[in-house]
């Protein structure tokens, strides 16, 4: 089923700034969208309004081409996973999976093998008689999303599933959400702040802040050409440099690189540019005047500078590298470990920083 | 290793308990003169104003022997009040066990203007002097009060009548159940109750099924210490009642009214019924107490 969101806004007071405003995208049938923004984006509340359990003040949703906006949640038909588990304490897991067949009315023996096939999806089989107080936190949410897939809803709302969980539990619930996707492609909504968890499992990202969205795309679009730079600095690390923009140039130190063009002098633009695109190559020269058509301390108009390893750390396939530019600005470069031992990398090594690959964000154009 | 440990954490003067991983009690080694001091000092203090009250309750009571106690008890007067204290608490607690609940319900869930109001207005008949109650619904309800005239006319009385007594008796022991609930619901959030209203239930079934188990020990901590007060209310009650003996006295009105008259045995006799649901409130606080720590 496809899900559409329609200009949504949110107040929760009447002055101040709504919790949403004009929040609008589609997740398509079958596919994971993930919601990802800090805490306080709205991300939390446009789930809720979805699900029916806040109503929107304006704006619709539409799963298919019916408006549910002002259906109540009981007949909107969705699944519903708490991040909290939200599990009934006091009853067995068993009629905590069952809960929403016995609301229906579904007769016990119906009941009863339906709860079995549920307890088998979620790898349960024989806790059924247990209470979730008495199961660990990775088993208590198995049971939440058993509880919630019940019902065959058409859509999955999962706020935060694993935000409870430690991590060694929340990668494996994470490739079992994963299978579980696979084995049944739900129309799935998850609610994340954790970048990683909405690379790794979405179809496509709307990336929430201050109660907009800013950015919707797959992942790697999202992650490959951010819009502005609150998405570039969110969704995976980058270096950010706050520069003023002289002769169509802005100049991060002692490396200049192009601006879109129009954009007058004198603008405060951000330079962003992500640890692993940028290129690194050893200074040979290791005297003190410069090679390669640098001067000392100079800039030429390609992008590429002069630095200074002043750290080198990483365990695994990847090296990351702290370089300080002639300037005294600091860059965070990755490599992949195999270059990093052929350019034989140390604390203290000159080398030649090329950051040709950074992206120039006008403030304007940034919400 | 671990016996040295211990010993040294003796002579600190912690109390290590043996495999147990609680935080160690830390028990504070005094001299023997100044702990026997001390615990002389709180055992006479509470044998002195607790203990010997009580026991002479009893004392008096049986003065004249079983015999005489249980005539006592069994006078028409005195199976009066103990039948209009029955029925005043038979009818109080239930209705504020619903007004409690719906109460805080209402304020534990909901966003409404004048909320604070309302949680002020609960505490209420905790701040209130009783009498000062007890006049409320005589200004009410009474021959020269607000709908005294209509009420005469109307042949209905409910001053220095049963009414007015279970009226009074509901004002001063509403805060009990509502008070016990509203904590422990605000405690326990909304979780569950959206969680069962996505799986399709009705606003019915997840207060029953659902809230209801959730709170179900605060809520009878709340009838147990509402029904104590309920049996035990003196000033309001003692307002409104007109004292008629036989008809408008409940247990304690009746009390005092031996009392005056000199009637000790009778007094204490009626007087231990009391101390007895007293007792029984206590050891049901403390099970359900008990029981509430398990299920948490």
């Amino acid at each position: 089923m496809n899900l559409s969101v329609k200009n949504i806004t949110k107040r929760f007071t009447v002055k101040g700034t709504p919790a949403i405003f004009d929040a609008s995208f589609t997740a398509t049938s079958g596919g994971i969208t993930t919601l990802l923004g800090p805490s306080g984006s709205g991300k939390t509340t446009l789930l809720r309004v979805i699900s029916g359990l806040e109503t929107a003040d304006e704006g619709r949703v539409l799963f298919d081409d019916r408006d549910v906006t002002r259906l109540p949640v009981r007949q909107r038909g969705v699944g519903f996973v708490f991040q909290a588990f939200a599990l009934f304490n006091h009853m067995t897991v068993r009629r905590n999976i069952g809960f929403a067949l016995e609301v229906r009315g579904m007769s016990e023996a119906e009941r009863a093998k339906r709860v079995d096939e549920l307890l088998a999806l979620v790898q349960l089989e024989g806790y059924g008689d247990r209470y979730p107080l008495q199961l660990s936190g990775g088993q208590r949410q198995r049971v939440g999303f058993a509880r919630a897939l019940a019902c065959k809803p058409e859509i999955l709302l999962l706020d935060e599933p694993f935000g409870a969980l430690d991590t060694r539990v929340r990668a494996e619930l994470r490739e079992w959400l994963i299978q579980l996707h696979q084995n049944t492609p739900l129309t799935t909504i998850l609610v994340t702040h954790d970048q990683e968890e909405a690379l790794e499992l979405s179809q496509q990202i709307v990336v929430m802040d201050h109660g907009r969205v800013i950015q919707t795309g797959k992942p790697s679009e999202i992650y490959d050409h951010p819009q502005t730079p609150f998405v570039a600095s969110f969704v995976g690390t980058a270096n950010v440099f706050r520069v003023k923009v002289e002769t169509q140039r802005a100049t991060i130190g002692s490396v200049s690189v192009s601006v879109p063009a129009g954009v007058p002098d004198g603008t405060e633009v951000q330079a962003i540019v992500r640890p692993h695109n940028v290129k690194l190559a050893k200074d040979t020269d290791s005297g003190p005047t410069a090679t390669n058509g640098f001067t000392a301390g100079g800039a030429d108009h390609t992008g590429r500078s002069l630095g200074t390893i002043t750290r080198v750390t990483g365990l695994g396939a990847y090296v990351k590298m702290q370089i300080a530019l002639t300037s005294n600005d600091s860059v965070a470069v990755q490599l992949p470990r195999a270059e990093a031992d052929s350019m034989n990398v140390a604390v203290g090594d000159r080398v030649i920083v090329d950051l040709a690959d950074a992206k120039v964000f006008v403030e304007d154009y940034s919400i | 290793m671990a016996e040295v440990a211990e010993d040294t954490a003796a002579h600190l003067g912690v109390f290590v308990p043996p495999n147990e991983p609680r935080t160690p009690i830390v028990t504070v080694t005094e001299t023997w003169p100044v702990r026997a001091l001390l615990i002389g000092i709180s055992v006479g203090f509470l044998a002195l104003f607790v203990v010997l009250p009580i026991a002479s309750v009893f004392v008096e009571a049986f003065a004249k022997g079983l015999g005489t106690y249980l005539a006592k008890l069994k006078d028409p007067d005195a199976l009066a009040a103990i039948r209009l204290t029955l029925t005043t608490a038979a009818i109080a607690v239930p209705l504020n066990v619903v007004f409690g609940v719906a109460a805080a319900w209402l304020i534990a869930k909901y966003r409404f203007p004048g909320k604070t109001l309302l949680v002020t207005l609960i505490d209420l008949p905790f701040s209130i002097s009783p009498v000062v109650s007890g006049l409320i619904y005589v200004l009410m309800f009474g021959g020269r009060g607000v709908l005294g005239p209509w009420l005469e006319d109307h042949d209905i009385s409910i001053i220095f009548a049963t009414p007015g007594i279970i009226l009074a008796t509901i004002f001063i022991t509403f805060p009990f159940v509502a008070r016990e609930v509203l904590p422990l619901m605000q405690e326990q959030g909304n979780d569950e109750e959206e969680a069962a209203l996505t799986l399709g239930a009705s606003g019915w079934r997840i207060f029953f099924q659902v809230t209801l188990p959730k709170i179900k020990w605060g809520v009878l901590y709340g009838v147990i210490l509402c029904n104590a007060r309920a049996m035990g209310e003196f000033g309001a009650v003692s307002v409104v009642s007109g004292h008629i003996r036989g008809r408008t006295n409940t247990i304690p009105l009746q009390v005092e009214i031996l009392y005056n008259e000199y009637d000790t045995v009778g007094a204490f006799a009626l007087a231990s019924l009391l101390m007895l649901l007293a007792f029984a409130t206590l050891v049901a606080k403390k099970v359900i107490e008990s029981r509430q720590v398990h299920h948490r």
